[in-house]
């Protein structure tokens, strides 16, 4: 494999900024939203069980790794990854990588990144990004994290912390680059072939926390809070719900706006008007998680009465609005 | 949401960063429009960070009124929890637990006290000041 210098370009989720990045940089040209939609990485996903600071699990796509491991198949090439026990051997496995001039995916926490704003450094563990070389004096990675606008630097020392920080989805220093050159995908199979998966994650899942069960279920938890014995202890739940959906590098709208991209692109692509018309219909749905969102942060504010049956009831709809979304997105990708 | 209407409401938690979302450009297109930040989103990561600077400092009232020691200031002020902490420092639970309570805290190994240090990421002389 043939690499140049690597390209930085600011993305709006992390892991879909990094595994596009790789792909282009390893010679195919590939858009965010398309990285994004071809692995099937939107869901909704709500496990009141899993907790992180006593505030549930609450996510509004796949796992972490999904786009990692699902860009392999329509891409037609071979993902490697690698963790390891001992920071050393995960700080020289990396270093003769890079020395290589290979471009590498890393999984981090996000708190012991220092050139992070302080107020998104919270434990969370599933933070992507690609380091492309050391400077050769003092040693320091250069990283393209894909949420920032520029290339950064980050001590070693700084980076190891990051990249075996332990708890909830600890990354165990996990790194990852193509074994092979990515191929430009048959779109006619493959659009149609993720497009369905999503459907099924969201209409039909394997378990009723996720897809629009899920939604319904967190509406119900919701309306469940003690609004009144504890009302700061709602506004903390109602907010983590909000922060999940709007700052963990979602591009807004919990994903939606740019699996909305990710459609408009695939409509060009695979010549299916209908696939363009979805994707306006979910932008109006995305809007309406960002009014969620809106009437959300004004009772936490104490601008509006904490109504907690009102956002159960905007929650509803937005579980309703999707089902009929993706049963539609399914007749429409649908051989007929 | 259109492009014209990407929030810029200058959140100082983005610490002077854009973010990039996605929104409908003027030709109808899906787009990466850079944000200055938005007011809902500001307000609830506020309210994250808020929830744990409430925790420390009270935390740092129980120190001085000698119901508790600097160590769990020093956890709050990392943003975690006794779970999290006893995670990253390979401790368990009831040992963190433990460790918090001042009397304990006061004799604390020197090997106990450079785990914390480590797993705080602060030099195991800040771990005795709450300041």
């Amino acid at each position: 494999m043939t690499t140049s210098r690597f390209v930085h370009q600011q993305a709006s989720h992390c892991e879909s900024g990094v595994m596009s990045a790789i792909v282009r940089h390893y010679g195919l040209p590939l858009s965010e939203p398309m990285a994004f939609g071809l692995s099937s990485a939107l869901a909704f996903a709500f496990f009141p069980f899993i907790k992180l600071s006593g505030l549930p699990l609450v996510s509004y796509r796949m796992p972490p790794r999904t786009i990692i491991r699902g860009l392999q198949k329509p891409l037609r090439f071979s993902m490697r990854t690698e963790t390891f026990r001992r920071p050393e051997d995960g700080a020289a496995r990396l270093n003769t990588l890079l020395d290589n001039g290979q471009a590498v995916g890393l999984q981090v926490s996000v708190f012991w990144l220092p050139f992070m704003p302080p107020d998104f450094r919270f434990h969370f563990n599933a933070h992507n990004l690609i380091a492309y070389g050391r400077d050769a004096t003092s040693w320091e990675y250069l990283l393209s994290d894909p949420v920032l606008e520029e290339p950064v630097r980050c001590a070693p020392v700084d980076l190891a912390k990051a990249r075996f920080a332990r708890g909830l989805l600890a990354p165990r220093g996990l790194l990852y680059y193509p074994g092979s050159a990515p191929q430009e995908p048959v779109w006619e199979q493959a659009i149609p072939a993720a497009i369905k998966k999503t459907v099924r994650n969201m209409l039909r899942p394997p378990l009723p926390f996720i897809g629009v069960k899920g939604i319904a279920r967190i509406a119900r938890a919701v309306e469940r809070l003690p609004a009144a014995s504890a009302p700061q202890a709602a506004k903390l739940y109602i907010g983590h719900l909000v922060r999940m959906q709007e700052e963990i590098g979602t591009g807004g709208g919990g994903f939606r706006f740019m699996y909305a991209a990710f459609l408009e692109e695939a409509s060009t692509l695979i010549a299916s008007p209908a696939l363009a018309e979805l994707a306006e219909k979910l932008v109006e749905i995305g809007d309406l998680w960002r009014e969620f969102a809106l009437a959300t942060s004004r009772m936490i504010r104490d601008r509006d009465p904490l109504d907690l049956d009102h956002l159960a009831v905007l929650l509803r709809a937005q579980a309703e609005r999707e089902k009929t979304f993706f049963a539609s997105l399914y007749k429409a990708v649908r051989p007929s | 949401m259109n492009a014209a209407d990407v929030p810029q409401e200058s959140s100082s938690t983005y610490g002077g960063y854009l973010k990039a979302v996605y929104a409908r450009s003027g030709d109808g297109r899906m787009t990466l429009v850079q944000s200055r930040g938005w007011e809902a989103e500001e307000t609830v990561t506020r309210q994250a960070v808020q929830a744990f600077e409430a925790l420390a400092a009270a935390a740092r009232e129980r120190v001085r009124a000698g119901q508790s020691s600097p160590l769990e200031v020093h956890m709050y002020r990392a943003r975690m929890d006794v779970a999290l902490l006893a995670q990253t420092s390979g401790l368990w639970r009831w040992q963190v637990r433990r460790h918090i309570q001042p009397t304990v805290f006061a004799r604390l190994s020197q090997a106990h006290r450079a785990r914390y240090a480590e797993a705080l990421g602060i030099h195991p002389d800040q771990l005795d000041s709450v300041d």
